[in-house]
């Protein structure tokens, strides 16, 4: 019988019993051994993020001119960025998080960008997430063909979903052949075993409806199971609150990673996961230690923080990384924003990340060291740092990162130093 | 003859489904029930207005936001609240219509030129964007569609042009303030040509240039709230947009490179192709996409006879359920379906659209609402629906007979299958809930 036709009791795992009783009401393949112990968790900061006041070069004889209003203070003055390594600082709405840099756990990369060269941010984070040249050239990404590479094939003993997407919709960086799972909360009311046999019948006839459903099931299962609140799906509060009444402005970021941590921490949980996290696309009103960048890095941190607590053990194990489709203008714009551009940070975290540094060769602010004269110049292939990361961290066979994953990537190398 | 199915199309594929009765009158002559929904005068406003003054004062607040932070709140607060109760009746409005296939389109351009309460400034004036640049335009020609789009204060501040500076203008060198590229951007990407309509970063900086101006009018100045062009931000002398040099002419620049943009082959192209995405296929074919680019260009983008060449094509009374309905019309057909009249009286279904991810006008970004199951059916996004399905039938299971709502709305393209289970269904909850979560309902 195709696993895919099975309903499983959701009500079963309500009971809290635990991963014995979960073995017993599951095929067994459910439960075959994951490729991999190592956790990877990528978040796609959708809007470009301006990697030059993430993590402002203070030390750069041209960035407070370049940056105006919007240029960070020098460490130590009022507002100012944390310092990094004397030439480079982190912004300070990310205070929470800036002892990760010191023990090793924080990681930034400046000046990087995928080989996109224009700047839409459709086709931008098209070709982030397709893992190819150039975007809308192919259905599936390059964490799905990650999945697949690392030996999570769907049927027979690995049928069990290695991949995770969290949210309404599975992003194109985990599309493809290989089957992953998806959760996100809801507020509704669970629909019963039985409404959902019926639905499945109805379903019969409609391949595509009925093969999303099965799939629904069953990683709500898991969700429930993993989360240990009896309930996943009214797990959280606060997703849909748009005003800024909230005592919390960060929940839905915190409770969402929260979720995503738990389920990975899970030993037969997901290893992969993706998520969104938006605010990044600051034309207007960026601000420096305040304003549209600080409020989505505070939503970020937020976010980093949850996934630690709730991976618990299992952080040792994780990288987190960060990736945004390009940066924007080293300028500042007429309207205290600035532009879409080319070169950014990507920030790595997790306890299996080699940090307390800052990689990535400075390509100088100046007259001349600027992209088309407006943008930082990119010095680092993301796709190198997404292929450092499955490689030593995931283990991914080196044969199948230049051409399947990343296709055309040869000279995309594998870096030193990123993954402990 | 009646034709039950070509009905069934035509309600669906063009509309919000059938209302109870309904059918029976279409299929006397589907093609025709479109066609006269076409004719007319442009329809008249809704009476949810932009609010102009209200949008001046949050402007002004937000720049005193520091003075009087409390002021600043209710009265966000106010606009939301205000906003979210417009919403809901436009929702309903659209459930109700008489010219569904009019309303139709306008969601479908209202989605082309996305503007989003994600930026809070956009909520005092999402609703009459719709209404004042979109609604009376959507059967006009498209320049005149782009041109009030991009004169509309909610997409001036959606996409900030609304304060940017020319750098060279008297008012730039005198605050030392400049370009913003974000409506230039997406005004060829989104808008008009597409992103691969030929165009280079310096034809969008140049466009910015020309847009600079384009702007609105304070709290203190006339029409407050309203499109208000400020020669002393306008970025003087001659630019130069897709190999085309437009002389300095202040305001009407813009007007001149937007006439032109729309007249592109690639805009007629991108259009056509959007078109054919959202009224037929998530892979449009071909030949519909050429026939109705063919009209655009044949007719200088006269969207009145796009509209009738789509709903002439010969591919859209093929198969009757091949697009899985977006969360807005999955919503709004259940209402129509099962005669919700007001939205006290939809408010349960309502919540639909913000469990299932498509609060009206909360799009994610510039480029709208996605318009292809994938984005719409994972497995998630799934269980939501089934679990809204339950929903509606639990609150309005007792009230109507699915068997009745069923032969009025998805009998004709309906399987076996699915009448058997509403039929024998254990209780009149779930045989409601099993029809809205049947692929026939959730399919158009």
């Amino acid at each position: 019988m195709p696993f895919d036709n099975i309903i499983l009791p959701r009500r079963a795992f309500l009971s809290g019993v635990g991963a014995a009783a979960l073995a017993a009401g599951l095929p067994r393949a459910v439960l075959a051994d994951a490729p991999t112990d190592k956790r990877f968790i990528l978040i796609i900061l959708r809007g470009a993020m301006d990697g030059l006041n993430v993590v402002p070069p203070y030390g750069d004889k041209d960035y407070a001119a370049l940056r105006g209003q919007i240029a960070l203070a020098k460490p130590g003055e009022t507002d100012g960025a944390f310092d990094l390594d004397g030439f480079f600082g982190l912004h300070p709405a990310l205070a929470e998080i800036a002892p990760w840099y010191k023990e090793g756990a924080l990681l930034p990369i400046q000046a990087v960008a995928s080989p996109y060269r224009d700047r839409s941010h459709f086709d931008g984070q098209d070709l982030l997430e397709n893992g190819t040249l150039s975007p809308r050239n192919t259905d599936s990404g390059w964490l799905n063909r990650a999945l697949t590479a690392l030996g999570n094939r769907n049927g027979g003993a690995s049928d069990r979903r290695i991949g995770l997407a969290v949210g309404q919709a599975i992003p194109l960086v985990l599309r493809g052949p290989t089957q992953v799972a998806s959760w996100a909360p809801t507020h509704m009311p669970e629909a019963n075993d039985s409404f959902l046999t019926l639905v499945q019948a109805v379903y019969q006839g409609d391949q595509r409806l009925s093969a999303a459903l099965a799939d629904g099931i069953r990683a709500t299962a898991a969700a429930d199971q993993a989360i240990g609140t009896g309930n996943a799906r009214m797990a959280n509060a606060g997703m849909a609150e748009p005003d800024d009444a909230r005592p919390d402005p960060y929940k839905a970021q915190r409770a969402l990673a929260d979720a995503a941590g738990k389920m990975l921490a899970d030993p037969n949980g997901p290893r992969i996961a993706a998520f969104d996290a938006q605010g990044w696309d600051t034309h207007a009103a960026q601000g420096g230690a305040k304003g549209r960048l600080a409020n989505a890095l505070g939503g970020l941190q937020a976010s980093l923080v949850s996934l630690r607590g709730a991976l618990g053990p299992a952080w040792k194990d994780t990288v987190v990384m960060m990736a945004t489709e390009f940066g924007r203008t080293a300028h500042i714009n007429g309207t205290n924003g600035t532009d879409h551009g080319t070169g950014t940070v990507t920030l790595l975290a997790g306890g299996a990340v080699a940090g307390g540094k800052v990689l990535g060769q400075w390509p100088g602010l100046g007259e001349g060291q600027l992209y088309q004269s407006r943008d930082l110049m990119p010095t680092t292939d993301l796709r190198s740092v997404m292929k450092t990361v499955l490689y030593e961290h995931l283990r991914l066979p080196a044969d199948k990162l230049d051409s399947f994953v990343f296709p055309n990537s040869g000279d995309a190398r594998v870096m030193k130093g990123i993954v402990a | 003859m009646l034709d039950l199915k070509a009905a069934s199309i035509a309600a669906n594929r063009f509309g919000f489904g059938a209302r109870p009765g309904e059918l029976d009158a279409i299929a006397k002559d589907p093609r025709g029930w479109l066609t006269r929904q076409l004719a007319g005068e442009a329809p008249q406003a809704a009476d949810a207005p932009i609010w102009p003054a209200q949008l001046a004062g949050f402007l002004q607040a937000q720049r005193e936001k520091k003075a009087d932070i409390d002021a600043a709140k209710m009265m966000r607060k106010a606009l939301q609240q205000e906003f979210r109760g417009a919403a809901a009746k436009r929702t309903i409005d659209a459930a109700n219509s008489a010219t569904p296939f009019r309303e139709r389109l306008v969601q479908f351009w209202s989605n082309h030129f996305t503007v989003s309460i994600q930026r809070a400034v956009v909520v005092p004036a999402a609703i009459g964007f719709e209404n004042e640049a979109i609604r009376p335009n959507i059967l006009g020609n498209f320049r005149d569609l782009l041109k009030a789009v991009a004169a509309h204060p909610a997409m001036l501040l959606y996409l900030d042009n609304a304060g940017s500076v020319g750098p060279n203008s008297a008012g730039g060198l005198k605050n030392k303030r400049g370009l913003n590229e974000n409506l230039a951007r997406e005004m060829m990407e989104l808008h008009t040509v597409g992103v691969d309509g030929g165009y280079s970063q310096t034809d969008v900086t140049e466009l910015a240039r020309i847009l600079t101006g384009w702007s609105i009018a304070g709290e203190h100045e006339p029409g407050p709230g309203r499109f208000r062009y400020r020669p002393m931000v306008h970025e003087p002398g001659s630019k130069t947009v897709m190999g085309k040099t437009y002389p300095e002419a202040g305001r009407d620049e813009a007007v001149a490179v937007m006439n032109d943009l729309a007249a592109r082959p690639a805009t007629a192209c991108h259009i056509a192709t959007k078109l054919a995405r959202h009224f037929i296929a998530d892979d449009p074919p071909k030949p519909a996409v050429d026939a109705l680019a063919r009209t655009y260009l044949e007719t200088d983008g006269d969207l009145h006879a796009v509209s009738l060449t789509l709903i002439g094509l010969p591919q859209i009374w093929a198969e009757p359920l091949p697009k899985v309905k977006t969360p807005n019309d999955l919503v709004i057909s259940a209402c129509r379906s099962l005669g919700i009249a007001d939205v006290q009286a939809g408010e349960m279904l309502l919540m639909g659209l913000r469990q299932m991810d498509q609060a009206p006008f909360a799009a994610p970004s510039p480029a709208g609402w996605p318009d292809t199951a994938d984005s719409w059916i994972s497995p998630e996004a799934m269980m939501t629906r089934v679990e809204w399905a339950m929903a509606v039938g639990q609150k309005l299971g007792s009230q109507a007979d699915a068997r009745d709502v069923a032969k009025a709305t998805i009998q004709p393209v309906a399987s076996q299958t699915t009448l058997f289970h509403i039929d024998h269904a254990p209780s009149a909850a779930e045989a409601l809930a099993l029809l809205i979560a049947s692929p026939e309902f959730q399919r158009r």
